[in-house]
């Protein structure tokens, strides 16, 4: 397939089919979104991602009209929305208490907004119908919302979102509601949904999984600014600064020194004593800028003996030991009070676990597995 | 056995228990509605006496077995049958009713936008606003009608305010007519409308208009299809809560209706305390009181239909 079909947000010559320009929103002193510029393009299933506070709701009910911009301007397709109210966006959205009407059946939710654009009878019958198969609702069309399970009054919250085709579909922590297990598989039904109806959607969330599980790209938000928008995997890989490595998932950060080394290689000097660590970077830093060392616990290696390859290996003793089943997490502690987290995978019985509390272990790991941040 | 005797001990305790709990609403019940009504019933079907009390037969249980089949020979159903013969009865409950029902209408078409402003102004505000629409009970409902004749009279305040602004050029009769009686009762009642609509409107989630209006509805739309039908219930609740005690009253005609004012509350007054005819007077009452039951079993049913949709 083209790439610029996959990619659009890497292809200059896409029209994206939102664009936020240098958007600000204040509710008083408040500055909920600060100068803030996005393009979101057709068909994304696009992620913000970020702490609650953050302005993620707010980017998003400024998109469906319940906000306007105090500075900036908002297009959608090209068109500057700003003037557009509410009911007259192209844009639909699922809010995060699902805001099913009590009064109506299934049928009638799904069909409210359909019934306001005055759609003929047999035409809005069939849509109803076709979002109801879509949703898998179809034996509780005749029901009342409070007389269905959560997980199901979060797909006629769907399905009623759905129902108008819109351009833009907003999602409000959409399964913020629902338990873990619930949310993983509808998770999975959202993306389903996403690619068969080719709807652009727009998630907030806070749950940086649920982000990485669904997203094409996340854009991951602190204090009203975008910090940094890519796909899951370079968010989690290279993240742009220590917030966001911090932010998704777990990481272990290492302050130091940057010296330049050969080639693309950077040597870190980051406690007195030891050997410098060797980190690739392809951003250049100054002789002696202090930096950070970013690295995931599931690339550092653990083991008994100092590995004889490895670029970096640095000697500990085991301080915790968190077993989650499939991994457990070596929290080790060096000999300068750092505390390092590797994570292994649990191939083998628990009983044959070659590592105890208080073991001296080496942690290893090679030069191109973390990231060097300057901030 | 000591131990099955402690375990029948407690059981016997749970079921004492249980039963002084609901004998004491039962007992209420039974002191004063069930007793007291007997009593009306019973005099209802009575004929009227100079006596004390006014009304005969008397049960006298001295006599024994004969007084008391002397007791139930004497009761017939006369008075519900001249109930039927003189006009001025069915009249009286038919204007009552009318009077009723259109100042429901005029409550709930005063008290709707004032609740539903209470439900929208700033939260820090509604404790405020609520207390003010419940000021007026602190005072005397009597002295609060009585006020309203010292507003309402030729030299009133309100023909003083419209004489000075020269709306008018001479005094409005207001006072004594029924547009005295619909101004009292609305005034009245009006608690009642706004407190059960404005709790309908709190509880109504903000983000189901905001859904509304995504779904492509205008404003005034999102409000018919959106809160128009969520805070019904309040609606029904309130104008029940008016309607019942508006039916029955007799001291807002009595005082600020004329001598063409005819309720039943007034009516039944008169005949209890001008004729002293106690037997019509409670046929009279019984008869309110069955008319009433109607709307209260609707009252009963829509509250219980609003529980069950809230569970």
């Amino acid at each position: 397939m083209d790439a610029s079909l996959l990619a659009p947000w890497e292809d200059p010559q896409a029209q994206p089919l939102i664009r936020f320009k240098n958007v600000t929103k204040s509710f008083g002193a408040f500055t909920a979104i600060d100068d803030l510029s996005l393009d979101i393009f057709e068909k994304e299933f696009f992620a913000l991602l970020g702490p609650s506070g953050c302005g993620k709701t707010t980017m998003m009910r400024m998109l469906a009209g319940f906000e306007a911009p105090s500075s900036g301007v908002i297009e959608l397709a090209g068109q500057d929305i700003a003037p557009v109210p509410p009911n007259q966006r192209a844009v639909n959205m699922m809010f995060q208490s699902y805001a099913l009407f009590p009064h109506l059946s299934i049928w009638d939710n799904i069909a409210f907004g359909l019934k306001r654009d005055k759609m003929p009878k047999h035409d809005l019958q069939e849509r109803v119908e076709a979002m109801l198969k879509l949703t898998r609702l179809e034996q509780f069309a005749r029901r009342k919302p409070h007389q269905i399970s959560g997980g199901q009054r979060q797909r006629v919250a769907l399905a009623r979102s759905l129902a108008k085709a819109p351009k833009l579909l907003l999602l409000d922590e959409p399964l913020g509601a629902l338990d873990k297990k619930l949310r993983q598989d509808t998770q999975f039904e959202l993306m389903d949904i996403q690619e068969t109806t080719g709807t652009t959607f727009v998630i907030v969330t806070h749950d940086q999984e649920e982000a990485m599980t669904v997203a094409s790209r996340v854009a991951v938000m602190d204090h009203g600014r975008i910090i940094q928008a890519d796909t899951p995997d370079r968010i989690y890989e290279t993240p742009n600064s220590v917030y966001v490595a911090d932010f998704i998932g777990d990481v272990n950060i290492i302050q130091g020194q940057a010296n330049p080394g050969e080639g693309e290689g950077y040597r870190l000097f980051w406690t007195e004593g030891q050997p410098p660590l060797i980190a690739n970077s392809t951003k250049s830093f100054s002789a002696g800028q202090t930096c950070h060392l970013a690295i995931r616990p599931e690339k550092v290696t653990i083991s008994a003996e100092r590995p004889e390859e490895a670029a970096n290996a640095v000697q500990g003793k085991v301080l915790d030991i968190a077993y989650l089943g499939n991994l457990s997490t070596y929290h080790v502690e060096l000999p300068n009070g750092l505390v390092i987290k590797a994570q292994t995978a649990n191939t083998r019985r628990i009983s044959r676990r070659s590592f105890t509390w208080e073991d001296p272990v080496w942690l290893s790991w090679t030069a191109t597995a973390g990231v060097l941040l300057a901030n | 056995m000591a131990v099955l005797d402690r375990h029948r001990g407690r059981v016997v305790g749970e079921l004492m228990r249980r039963f002084f709990l609901i004998a004491i609403p039962y007992a209420w019940l039974l002191v004063l509605f069930l007793i007291p009504f007997v009593i009306v019933l019973k005099i209802s079907l009575s004929d009227t006496e100079l006596a004390i009390p006014p009304y005969t037969p008397t049960l006298d249980l001295s006599a024994g077995w004969a007084g008391i089949r002397e007791f139930f020979a004497g009761l017939d159903l006369e008075n519900f049958v001249w109930l039927t013969e003189d006009d001025l009865y069915w009249k009286a409950y038919l204007s009552s009713l009318w009077i009723a029902t259109i100042s429901t209408l005029l409550t709930l078409l005063l008290g709707y936008p004032i609740a539903y402003a209470m439900a929208r102004s700033p939260e820090q505000w509604r404790a405020t606003l609520m207390m003010l629409v419940i000021l007026p009970f602190w005072t005397s409902f009597l002295i609060r009608v009585y006020a309203w004749m010292g507003i309402l009279s030729q030299e009133g305040f309100l023909n003083q305010l419209l004489l000075w602004i020269g709306i008018i050029d001479s005094p409005l009769t207001i006072l004594n007519t029924n547009s005295a009686v619909y101004i009292g009762i609305v005034y009245t009642y009006l608690p009642f409308m706004i407190l059960p609509i404005y709790a309908a409107l709190d509880r109504l989630d903000g983000s189901l208009i905001e859904a509304a209006e995504d779904l492509g509805c205008s404003r005034l739309m999102a409000f018919w299809l959106v809160t128009m039908p969520l805070s019904r219930p309040g609606v029904i609740a309130g104008s029940f809560l008016v309607f019942i005690p508006a039916l029955g009253e007799f001291v807002i005609p009595s005082l600020l209706g004329g001598s063409g004012t005819l309720m039943i509350g007034k009516v039944l007054w008169e005949e209890f305390f001008s004729n002293r005819d106690w037997p019509v007077a409670s046929a009279v009452a019984v008869v309110l009181l069955l008319i009433l039951v109607i709307p209260i079993v609707l009252f009963q049913r829509n509250q219980q239909k609003q529980q069950e949709a809230e569970q």
